[in-house]
């Protein structure tokens, strides 16, 4: 690529507003999905107990297996997000951009 | 005493997942008589796998071809070949043996496998597909010395590929052994040179579908056994967990967190090697090269993160019923651990399998599904072996020719046709190097090699790639002497550890009991929270301290490379608009 073409694009309103929002969006689900992650690690060595409690009373389940599954479902569902995300406004700036310059 | 050997297995399993089914798959194994079944029907997968290597063989011409399997992959299938790369037989029999033996830990264990899939959408798999071609190096090299950069990344690459090799060699052996009653060094030998096959003749196309075909058959196998199993609770998890905690010896521990986690700082420490690990390993990362563009990267990642959350669930609901249903089945146990009527004997019900808690998963098949499915589970199990040390070797073979060979080495004067005779001559020498060590390693431990692998990855390669995309003030010398100090810091950091310094070495210490025990001299037990850092910190300083012209010059490039990230404008294979 030629540096005026790269000097314009990244000068170009439409490739800033793209580069802004997936970054904010990027760290913003890397930081959810850490918290999630080390959260559940943290509460396992300071207080595992919690998690052997029954969801009801009298039952064996514990609190521990949804919350276990709902981390797994949680992984699963923030890549869905960003897919969500991503194939709407981030394509659509991005073939804006494409469609200018290529 | 039965309580102290499930936390004995447990221990032994915190080395990361290739390895988690380390305890039987490393010490002595029983053979079992020859299960005709079984080689039928793996048979059956052999015969169709070559038919396919010799369909791709016909496609395979151009460099493209062979590494990226020509990037006509659709973001679907190479989900499933992704979650295939993750699904190993290891992973399979390991975590369905810790829940089994342990429970609720099984299931902490699984889940930090998968978190590091959603950071790799978030921050690498669009961005590599955008700068990459065939390798990760061809990202971090992108405005960087050819010859420094590529170096760096392909030694790393080599290292993690063999460590990975190598416990999958050695795993694959023991585990045939048992499934099929074949002798060690057949199985090793079977397993180099059928991947050999595909690899050489087929490239990544034929490595690709053979990890797609073993990923159906794996999900729906597992899925089988899942809702089999379920069906004697009346699909009630409920049920099951009841019958499960009032027959086990763990009895209602089993419903909460055990000793997985022994203290924050290591539980913290695997957990980011398994996390950004998975964001580093070449044979991963490879995959993002054969879909066409961005958006089908995602998709990939996309797909592959459900397959392989909803695996781990299957394989949590395996461990589980296999509590209540392998005690109905003393054919499973040893003699010794059955009582006078014939019956299990509760006590004996993790420690009196016949096999190790490996045979969990293997053994509910036959418990729910007879002989037939026994036979079809254990072909399963070779199969996914198969297609996961052919992904490992076309990824070290390609570190070998694109980027020590074609880059290094000819320094980008290389043509198409010698550099793929190169990657399959490459393909061939690591092919035979596997076979060899992983005869020589038989009976070596080799239980901290998988966690070395992750260590690796997360310490030398994710931060030279992280820092490569989003950061533009990094030079060559930033990243040349981060690679190499994360690279080193996590092997050095490895061998000072229990794994290493007290179960190989033979190092040994007393405990609070008063008991021998092998040690390590430090206490953690992955090195990722110090090698990354660590890695990142030096990255950083050489960059800053390097005020060369070039490194202006790489400094201002960023510019350009951003946009191509961004937008995918110059990208490899970008549709024209």
């Amino acid at each position: 690529m030629r540096q005026d073409s790269v000097d314009a694009i990244t000068a170009h309103p439409r490739y800033q507003e793209l580069i802004r929002a997936r970054k904010r969006f990027a760290l913003l689900l890397t930081a959810i999905m850490m918290l999630i992650y080390y959260g559940l690690i943290l509460v396992i060595a300071f207080a595992p107990d919690w998690l052997g409690v029954p969801v009801a009373p009298g039952m064996t389940m514990t609190v521990g297996i949804p919350i276990g599954i709902l981390v797994i479902l949680s992984a699963f569902i923030l890549t869905g997000i960003y897919v969500a995300r991503a194939n709407g406004q981030f394509d659509r700036l991005t073939k804006e951009i494409q469609e200018e310059f290529e | 005493m039965n309580r102290l050997s499930s936390w004995g297995i447990l221990a032994a399993l915190l080395v990361p997942f290739g390895l988690a089914a380390a305890p039987a798959l490393t010490g002595a194994v029983e053979q079992r008589s020859v299960n005709m079944t079984a080689i039928i029907m793996f048979l059956v997968f052999v015969v169709a796998t070559l038919g396919i290597t010799y369909w791709a063989s016909k496609r395979t011409r151009t460099t493209k071809d062979f590494y990226t399997a020509g990037g006509g992959i659709t973001g679907m299938q190479n989900g499933l070949a992704i979650a295939g790369d993750f699904m190993s037989a290891a992973s399979f029999l390991g975590i369905s043996g810790l829940v089994f033996a342990s429970g609720y830990d099984g299931l902490i264990y699984s889940i930090g496998f998968l978190v590091g899939w959603p950071i790799i959408m978030f921050l690498i798999a669009e961005q590599i597909r955008n700068l990459g071609k065939f390798t990760f190096a061809d990202v971090t090299s992108y405005r960087f010395g050819q010859t420094q950069i590529r170096t760096v990344a392909a030694i790393s690459s080599l290292v993690v590929v063999a460590f990975y090799l190598i416990a999958q060699m050695v795993g694959a052996g023991k585990l045939i052994q048992l499934l099929f009653g074949l002798e060690y060094w057949l199985a090793v030998v079977a397993v180099g040179l059928l991947m050999m096959t595909y690899v050489i003749f087929g490239g990544m196309t034929a490595t690709t579908w053979v990890q797609i075909i073993k990923a159906v058959l794996l999900l729906s196998g597992a899925t089988f056994m899942a809702v089999a199993a379920l069906s004697y609770f009346n699909f009630s998890p409920e049920q099951m967990f009841q019958q499960a905690v009032e027959i086990h010896p763990g009895g209602a521990a089993i419903m909460e967190p055990g000793s997985l986690v022994k203290d924050p700082i290591n539980a913290i420490s695997l957990g980011l090697a398994l996390m950004f690990g998975t964001a580093g390993l070449p044979h991963i990362l490879m995959r993002f090269f054969t879909v066409p563009n961005a958006k089908e990267a995602r998709k990939s990642v996309f797909y592959a993160t459900g397959f392989i959350g909803y695996f781990y669930i299957l394989t949590f609901i395996i461990g589980f019923s296999a509590i209540v249903l392998l005690a109905q089945n003393p054919q499973f146990y040893k003699p010794e651990a059955l009582n006078a009527d014939g019956k299990v004997m509760l006590d004996q019900l993790v420690s009196g399998l016949a096999g190790g808690t490996n045979m969990v998963a293997i053994n509910l098949a036959e418990a729910v599904g007879g002989n037939l499915f026994l036979g079809f589970i254990s072909a399963v199990a070779f199969a996914t072996i198969l297609a996961v040390v052919a992904g490992l070797t076309l990824a070290g073979a390609s570190a070998i020719s694109h980027d020590l060979y074609a880059s290094v080495i000819a320094k980008g004067r290389s043509n198409e046709a010698t550099e793929i005779k190169v990657s399959r001559i490459a393909t061939f020498v690591l092919g035979m190097v596997a076979i060899a060590l992983g005869i020589a390693f038989e009976s070596q431990n080799v239980a901290f090699m998988v966690g070395l692998a992750f260590a690796i990855a997360a310490s030398a390669n994710f931060p030279v790639l992280a820092a490569s995309i989003f950061w533009g003030k990094m030079t060559t010398r930033g990243a040349f002497y981060g690679g190499f100090a994360g690279l080193i810091s996590a092997v050095v950091l490895t061998i000072l550890s229990k794994a290493v310094w007290g179960d190989v070495l033979g190092f040994t210490g007393v405990n609070a009991e008063g008991q021998v025990v092998p040690v390590g001299l430090i206490p953690l037990d992955n090195p990722a929270i110090i090698s990354i850092p660590f890695a990142f910190f030096c990255i950083w300083l050489f960059s800053v301290l390097d005020q060369s012209e070039r490194a202006k010059l790489e400094r201002a490039a960023y510019f350009a490379q951003r946009v191509r990230c961004e937008t995918g404008i110059g990208a490899e294979g970008a549709v024209a608009h």
